[in-house]
Order: C-alpha cells, then sequence, then structure tokens
C-alpha cells in the first residue's frame, strides 16, 4: 500500500501531536483545580483568553515567546476573576463557569471585531527546536523532536506534576484542600490560598494551550477557535483519575481522533469529519459503561470551603 | 392562624416577593448599566443601541411575532433544566438531546403527514423527539444512577457525540433525495404547529409555557416534586427517608431530557420545518445561566427567557445596522451572571448576620 508514506506518517503523528498539546495542557490544569477542590468549568473561557492574548501580544510585538507568555497570563486573567468569585467569595462554580465561558466568548469575539474584523492578519510559522540525535529517527523524529518549545514543556509538565502530587508537601497540601479543606486548615494551612493557587496554575496551563492553537496551530485568532477543547479537557481531568500520565494518554487518544478525519480525507477515505470526531468519546462512553464504577473524585470537589463552617 | 397573625404574615410575604424583585432586577439594570459602558468604549451610543434593539425585538410587529416564536424552544429547555437543576443533577447535554429530537422528528413527521390527519401526524412527531431525547439521556442516567459516574462530564461527552451524530443523520440516513443541499425531507408550512391568530407566531411558544409551568407546579406542589428536591438537597437523607434514589434519577434524566428533545421537535414543527446538516443553535447552553438568573423559578424563567429572546432577536438585527456583533448579548449575560451571584452572596452575609 503507498498510501502509509513516510511523509503522510509524518504529517499523520504531527497533526496528532498539535492537537493533541491543548488538549493535554487543559486537562493537566483541569487536574491540578480538580485536585485542590475547584471544578473549573470556565476553562473553555480561559482557553480562549488564552488564545486572544497570544495572538494579540505576538502579532503586536512580532515575538512569538512573548505571545505564548501573553498567552498563559491571558488565561491567569480570566482564573482569577475565578478565584475571586469561587475561592474567595464562595459562589457557585459550575454558575461562575459557565458565565466565564460565555463571556470569554463573547469578548474575545467582539474584540476581536473591533480591531481584526477588515484585517484577519496571520502570523509567520512558529520556529522549532530540534532536538539532536532524537529528531533523527525516522518518523517520529521529525514529528515528535522536531517542534515547538511548547510542545516540549507540555510533555515536561507530565511527569513534574506526578512528582509533584506524590512526593512534594506541596502537592499533598493541594489534594488536602480538595479531599478534606477542614483538615488542611487545622494543620495551619490557608486553604483558600492553596485553591487560588491552584486556579491560578491551571489558567496559566490552559491559557498556554489556547495560545498554541492560535499561534502555532491556526496562525489566526478566529472567534469560538477552541472549540469545545477546554470541555474535552475537563472530561480528560475526570477521566484520568488524579494521574498526570493517564491525561497525556486521553489527550494522544483524543488528538488522534480530532486530526485523524483530516488525514483520511488527505488519504482519499470519504467518510464525514462527524464521525471520526465521534470516535474518542464513543470510546470513552463505552469505557466508563463497562468500567465505570468510582470515577473516584475528591471529596469536597465543588463546594466552597468556608471556615467554621461543618 | 390566629385572626391577628394573618396580616403580620401576608406583609412579611410581601416583604419576601419584593425582595426577591429587587434581588433579581436589581442585577439586570446594572448589567444593562455596564454593557452600556462597554458599547461607550465601542464608541456606540448606548441609548439608540438599547433603543434599537427592544425597538426589533419589542415593539416591532415582525420583531415581537419572532421573539415569541423563538420562546417557545428556548421554554421547553427552561422546563428540562428546572427539572434537573432543582433535582441536584447537571444535565449540560441539552444541546445533543435537542438535536437529536429535531432530527428524529424531522425525519418521521413528513413521512407521515400525507397518510394522517395533521393533528395526529404533529402529536406524534413531537412524541418522536420527546422520546428520542429521552434515550439520549439515558447513558448518563444508568451511569450516574447505578455507577454513581459524575453526570457533568457524561452529559457533556453525549453532547458531543449528539452533536456530531446528528449532523451524521442527516448527511447519511434521512438526507432528503429531491435536494441537493444535505438537509431532511421539508415539512409542508400547512402541516405545521398552526401559528396563533393569524400572526406568525407559531404556537410552540404556548406548548412551552405549558411546560414551564406545569415543571414548576409539579416540582413545589406534589409529593413527586418533593422527593425530587429531597434528593437533589441531600442524596444521603433521602436514601434513609427509604426513597428509590436511582429510580428517581432516572425518572430526573428521562423528564429532563426528553423536554430537551421535545424543544427540538417544537423548533422543527413550528418553525423550521427541516434540519440542515451541522445546524446547532446551542440553545441550551443559553438557556442554563437563565433558569440560574431565575433560580429555577418557573416564573422568573419565563421572564427571563423572554428578555433573552428579545435581546437576542434585536441584537441580530442591531448586528447588521449598527455593526456591534450580536455575540455582545454573550457579554451581558455573562455579567448578570455574576452581578448575580454577587447580589446572592450579599444576600447570605446579610441573613448570616442577622441570624449571628
Amino acid at each position: 500500500m503507498t498510501l502509509f508514506t513516510d511523509t503522510f506518517l509524518i504529517a499523520l503523528l504531527a497533526g496528532v501531536v498539535a492537537a493533541g498539546v491543548p488538549l493535554l495542557l487543559a486537562g493537566l490544569g483541569e487536574q491540578l483545580s480538580e485536585k485542590a477542590g475547584v471544578l473549573n468549568v470556565g476553562i473553555e473561557g480561559m482557553m480562549l483568553g488564552g488564545a486572544y492574548a497570544g495572538f494579540l501580544v505576538a502579532w503586536a510585538t512580532e515575538s512569538i515567546g512573548l505571545g505564548f507568555l501573553a498567552g498563559a497570563f491571558g488565561g491567569l486573567l480570566v482564573a482569577a476573576l475565578m478565584v475571586l468569585f469561587c475561592v474567595r467569595l464562595g459562589l457557585n462554580q459550575v454558575v461562575i463557569g459557565i458565565a466565564l465561558t460565555l463571556g470569554a466568548e463573547g469578548t474575545t469575539a467582539l474584540l476581536h471585531h473591533v480591531q481584526f474584523s477588515r484585517l484577519y492578519p496571520r502570523l509567520p510559522e512558529v520556529p522549532t527546536w530540534r532536538i539532536p540525535g532524537l529528531a533523527d529517527i525516522p518518523i517520529v523524529g521529525p514529528a515528535l523532536f522536531d517542534r515547538e518549545p511548547v510542545v516540549y514543556l507540555a510533555l515536561a509538565l507530565v511527569p513534574l506534576f506526578a512528582w509533584l502530587y506524590r512526593r512534594t508537601h506541596l502537592g499533598l497540601a493541594i489534594q488536602a484542600a480538595g479531599d478534606k479543606p477542614a483538615a488542611l486548615d487545622s494543620a495551619g494551612e490557608n486553604v483558600l490560598a492553596i485553591r487560588a493557587l491552584a486556579v491560578l496554575g491551571c489558567g496559566a496551563l490552559v491559557g498556554l494551550g489556547g495560545a498554541f492553537m492560535s499561534i502555532a496551530g491556526a496562525g489566526v485568532f478566529v472567534p469560538f477557535m477552541t472549540h469545545g477543547n477546554g470541555f474535552i479537557g475537563i472530561v480528560l481531568a475526570m477521566l484520568a483519575r488524579g494521574r498526570p500520565l493517564w491525561v497525556l494518554l486521553g489527550a494522544a487518544l483524543f488528538g488522534a481522533c480530532l486530526s485523524g478525519s483530516t488525514a483520511l480525507q488527505v488519504a482519499g477515505v470519504d467518510i464525514p469529519t462527524d464521525v471520526v470526531q465521534m470516535l474518542p468519546f464513543a470510546a470513552v462512553m463505552l469505557v466508563l459503561l463497562i468500567a465505570g464504577r468510582n470515577a473516584k473524585l475528591p471529596s469536597a470537589l465543588g463546594a466552597a470551603y468556608v471556615r467554621g463552617e461543618r | 392562624m390566629d385572626e391577628i397573625e394573618k396580616p403580620r404574615a401576608l406583609a412579611a410575604r410581601r416583604r419576601e416577593i419584593l425582595d426577591l424583585l429587587v434581588a433579581s432586577l436589581g442585577p439586570v439594570l446594572a448589567a444593562f448599566v455596564i454593557s452600556g459602558v462597554i458599547l461607550l468604549l465601542m464608541q456606540v451610543n448606548p441609548v439608540s443601541y438599547y433603543g434599537y434593539v427592544f425597538g426589533r425585538g419589542l415593539f416591532s410587529p415582525t420583531g415581537v411575532q419572532a421573539t415569541l416564536t423563538r420562546m417557545g424552544p428556548l421554554l421547553l429547555i427552561a422546563a428540562s433544566l428546572i427539572v434537573a437543576f432543582r433535582a441536584g443533577i447537571w444535565n449540560l447535554g441539552g444541546d445533543a438531546q435537542f438535536l437529536i429530537g429535531a432530527v428524529f422528528s424531522a425525519a418521521a413527521t413528513p413521512l407521515m403527514a400525507p397518510h394522517l390527519p395533521a393533528g395526529l401526524a404533529l402529536v406524534i412527531g413531537m412524541a418522536v423527539s420527546a422520546g428520542f431525547g429521552a434515550i439520549w439521556g439515558l447513558i448518563p442516567a444508568f451511569l450516574r444512577a447505578y455507577q454513581g459516574v459524575n453526570e457533568i462530564i457524561t452529559t457533556l461527552m453525549m453532547n458531543f457525540l449528539g452533536i456530531s451524530l446528528a449532523s451524521v443523520l442527516v448527511k447519511l440516513l434521512f438526507l432528503d433525495p429531491a435536494t441537493t443541499v444535505p438537509q431532511t425531507r421539508t415539512l409542508p408550512v400547512e402541516d405545521r404547529l398552526p401559528s396563533l391568530f393569524g400572526t406568525t407566531i407559531s404556537s410552540g411558544v404556548l406548548i412551552g409555557l405549558a411546560a414551564v409551568l406545569l415543571v414548576h407546579f409539579v416540582m413545589t406542589r406534589t409529593a413527586f416534586g418533593l422527593r425530587l428536591r429531597v434528593v437533589g438537597a441531600n442524596p444521603g437523607a433521602a436514601i434513609h427517608a427509604g426513597l428509590a434514589v436511582p429510580g428517581l434519577t432516572i425518572a430526573v434524566f428521562a423528564i429532563s431530557a426528553g423536554f430537551a428533545g421535545l424543544s427540538g421537535g417544537v423548533a422543527i414543527l413550528g418553525q423550521y420545518g427541516n434540519v440542515r446538516a451541522d445546524w446547532n443553535p446551542a440553545y441550551a447552553m443559553s438557556v442554563v445561566p437563565l433558569v440560574f438568573l431565575a433560580r429555577f423559578n418557573g416564573f422568573a424563567s419565563i421572564g427571563f427567557v423572554a428578555l433573552f429572546s428579545i435581546l437576542s432577536i434585536g441584537s441580530e438585527s442591531a448586528a447588521r445596522r449598527m455593526g456591534v456583533p450580536n455575540y455582545f448579548t454573550l457579554v451581558t449575560v455573562a455579567i448578570l451572571l455574576i452581578l448575580l451571584g454577587l447580589s446572592e452572596y450579599r444576600g447570605a452575609r446579610r441573613r448570616q448576620r442577622a441570624g449571628a
């Protein structure tokens, strides 16, 4: 079969990475926030905030690095609102999450309309870092080891978070904030500060994922461009049951299906893209149906912590 | 109750209602003020913008008819969400339940319409939409009831799955052979839900109103509604009280998803006549915040759905006429939600202080 030429396989694998990295960052961020007890439904909005801020700064300063930094900051900004309303004031996390998503959708689309409705500027291609040696492996090398620095960062975060949760005091405190906030409080730690830190960290990661979509993926900002990627991040975090490595596996699976439809079209297989896009969700629902018992979420997830309340 | 106590109780009840009105309308007014400031920053005159939006959506004959027609499906979604949220179940998959209901109803009704009396075909068409919507809610229902799987994640996934499935069905299975654009067979206008009083208002709005009022009555005034609210407020206590929690959970999902599916059916049978490929008006995601704003109250939901319909119909034509994109409505709704959250927080603090 001549279909599976090297170039085709490289493009296929590179597509999986491009679609999977924003999902990985969103999933890791949501996992961090959920471990600390904040169900962050607003990550779709944080992603859009990051995508917009990242694109704007990268375009205005002509610096890709500053663009990614601004993307993380854009996500952080939306997350700061989440901290104020849900951690500090203890409002309902689902309501505020949906409000932040709607607000970010509207605000970024509006700002884009005011600034770029006639121009639609495009960013230049993002330079890649070639890892000597590894990049020379056939097929896997060019797709995986000759990439934008953000890809390496996202991959490096997986063992880093595993270490954080397993081995550090801070990781323990984060998980206590989600499971037994009152116990953490008694131990003299500041529950609200730890939750705030986790949500802000989540915002920065998710914003970086959004910036990856606009700067490295599309090269433009389009209103509503995150297209449910944040919600998939929530799904990944819940399926991963607290393990960063599982987020990576899930992101690879979903990334493969999201990019698979384009690859199939290139290969000349005529299936509506909708069918391929259904595959990961169908697979996950099937897994849940067969082995769904105990999603194992932090016990204080979604509940605001108020000192002294039973 | 004593004869002397009665007026005092009445006055307290009146004050309660007044407080509720202030707590609901205050954030609405404040949200309009803040949105107006944003419009000023965009160098648009807020008075003339909102004048135009309300003029189109409420005070022009075509506009108000479009507003009332749009309210039908939105009210049915509101009924769907009130049942679920009051029972403590986060059904966030309403858009897929809506679309699945719409697609099956759009596929079946045009085939039945020529052979059956018009009323019967419509009733079956609506039953089909509610039935398939409910079926789409079943998997999350069973997973939640018997496996304890969080329904936010499952309904979100079923949402993605259902939106794609709906467009696959339109493109591959229910395609109208007579047209080249991928869409279902079109239901002739004379076979659709009748319009009201010689206007273009679809009678779907009456179905929607009836559904919201019915749901409000059942949830607040019946034993079944009380059981559902107990499950929502405290599942542990519900088990101790001997309630069949898994069965009630499945019933809630079936009712909620059924109303969402019916909403799709009413949108098709009353207004659109067919489903085009990739059609997704995302009504459910828009109504979630409205039902929250109404604090799951049926009457308040009707008010907020009406306000939202006026805003969305008005802003759609304002987008063409005044250069303000209609996603401006999204910003207004988001500000409204946050302000509502803040006012709720203030109310809770005040009650706390009064209690202490």
